[in-house]
């Protein structure tokens, strides 16, 4: 116990920084998936393009090859920054692709006939999409990309393992690889630490669920 | 790509409306063009596109091509090794855990369901360095298992939390049934367990099957976790090693990234399929999870 009591700042500042990750995260993923998403649904031919070549090879490459290659490769090209802004910016364009799936997964879940309705009564397009379609579709949206956010939480404990340094995850290696704490007090508070995080935010996804649900 | 739900919100493109789209098309090309120009110089300045750093991958009279591709080959057996064990385990295990969560009486099941939403809630990484350092620390011996221990860090951790993920796709497949289903098994004398094993959970198998298949690709791509605790030369940590030999990490990197894309792309169009099949076919509604877990963790 003594190792968790003695050491417990340097596991509340890894919680906050591991918390700091995930607010920038959320925000960045959000933005750029929504980006991606107009994309995908847009009349311009190369940016649909776009779109579906940035989903299809994001989504399936893992993303500890996205940070090796984003660590390695913007460098390359001039682009210099720490381990942390990297790691960050790899999370950010993984969990966009995800983003972007869950979004448009919404916005085809909205029945035809909705929008042929709002034409008939003579919305225009922007009309139409303004004051019937997106608002539907982001409430529809709501499960999938509260899952994926929530996963991109979780996803960012990559980062410590990484080489980011001041996380939960990094604190616990550094407490056990070279300070040679014992691992089990040190894994169990950070496991707790994590939960603190995931589980009221699964919470807020079901009660945010629950509140938008639209019954058909 | 085919947009069904937005085509309706407008009319035929008209001439003008047609203009704008090949302007629009038009300028967003030449920005593209432009953008990997630049990234294209900085990269040849860097000498990236020397020969000595793509020869040793692509050019068979190298030295180096041989041995690469040797490693290349053993890191895609251990990759696949680990993904499937994972796989098969977390099924047998997830099937468990989903027939007990929906089986059990109201006071069993709270330790049951504490136990898995603290797996769900974990991080895969965290996992694995539990299984690495946490496990072995309680007494976990890994050496009687065949194989390297950093394969087992890797399955244990996986597993853990895949096959909770499993055990929750197999009962929202048996919630999706109709009740008849399982009214009819009790009517013909089956017991609940066998009701369960012989009709509600094929069934829920055939609903979940697209949702599984994606479950797989999450697991595959999460074996690279284990690269961060190394001892474990699966595709990742094998690319490692061969830029420090041959130093070109960009090169080796867009490679294995490329092998990940194209298994994992076939997987998840077999999903794809196999979801187009199930909604003619099952008596289920097929929850739609597919492409919506972004590799967990």
């Amino acid at each position: 116990m003594s190792v968790i009591t003695n050491n417990f700042d340097l596991f509340f500042q890894g919680f906050l920084k591991t918390l700091g990750i995930c607010i920038i995260c959320l925000f960045g993923s959000l933005a750029l998936g929504t980006v991606i998403a107009g994309f995908r649904v847009s009349p311009v031919a190369p940016l649909r393009g776009v779109g579906t070549l940035y989903v299809n090879v994001v989504r399936n490459c893992p993303l500890t090859v996205v940070l090796f290659l984003i660590a390695f490769g913007l460098p390359e090209i001039g682009i210099n920054q720490s381990y942390y802004v990297f790691g960050c910016a790899s999370l950010i364009i993984y969990t966009a692709a995800f983003v972007c799936e869950a979004l448009r997964s919404g916005i085809n879940a909205i029945p035809a006939g909705q929008a042929e309705a709002a034409r008939a009564i003579g919305l225009t397009f922007s009309q139409n999409l303004g004051s019937v379609i997106l608002p539907q579709a982001f409430r529809t949206a709501i499960p999938p990309v509260g899952s994926v956010i929530i996963a991109m939480f979780k996803n960012s404990a990559i980062l410590g393992a990484f080489g980011v340094s001041g996380d939960l995850l990094s604190n616990a290696i550094m407490l056990t690889s070279s300070r040679g704490q014992d691992p089990t007090p040190v894994y169990l508070s950070i496991g707790f630490f994590f939960l603190l995080i995931t589980i009221p935010a699964g919470l807020l996804l079901m009660y945010l669920e629950r509140k938008a649900v639209i019954l058909r | 790509m085919s947009t069904p739900n937005l085509s309706v919100l407008y009319d035929a493109p008209g001439p003008k409306a047609r203009r704008r789209a090949l302007i629009g098309s038009g300028v967003v090309a030449v920005v593209l063009l432009a953008v990997l120009y630049v990234v294209y110089v900085r990269l040849a300045d860097q000498g990236q596109f020397d020969r000595d750093r793509w020869a040793p991958l692509f050019d068979p009279s190298d030295d180096l091509f041989q041995p690469v591709w040797e490693n290349i080959w053993s890191g895609f057996q251990k990759t696949m090794t680990a993904a499937v064990l994972a796989i098969v385990l977390s099924m047998v295990i997830g099937t468990a855990f989903g027939v007990a969560r929906v089986m059990s009486r109201p006071a069993p099941r709270i330790p049951l369901v504490v136990v898995i939403e603290t797996l769900r809630g974990l991080p895969v990484i965290v996992l694995i360095y539990m299984a690495y350092q946490l496990l072995p620390d309680l007494g976990v011996n890994y050496d009687p298992l065949p194989g390297e221990n950093a394969l087992w860090y890797v399955v244990v951790g996986l597993t853990a939390y895949n096959s909770v993920v499993i055990a929750e796709i197999l009962r929202s497949g048996v919630a999706s049934l109709p009740r008849g289903q399982r009214e009819a098994g009790l009517v013909i004398g089956l017991t609940p367990l066998q009701t369960m094993v012989q009709i509600q959970l094929p069934q829920a198998f055939r609903t979940m099957l697209p949702a599984l298949i994606s479950q797989m690709v999450v697991i595959l791509k999460d074996t690279s976790l284990v690269t961060f605790i190394g001892g474990y030369d699966e595709l990742l940590n094998t690319a490692k090693r061969i830029f420090q030999t041959a130093n070109n990490p960009l090169q080796t990197l867009l490679l294995i990234g490329l092998i990940f894309i194209v298994i994992n792309f076939a997987l998840s169009q077999l999903a794809v399929f196999a979801e187009k099949r199930m909604s003619r076919r099952s008596a289920g509604r097929g929850v739609n999870t597919l492409h919506v877990d972004p590799g967990t963790t």
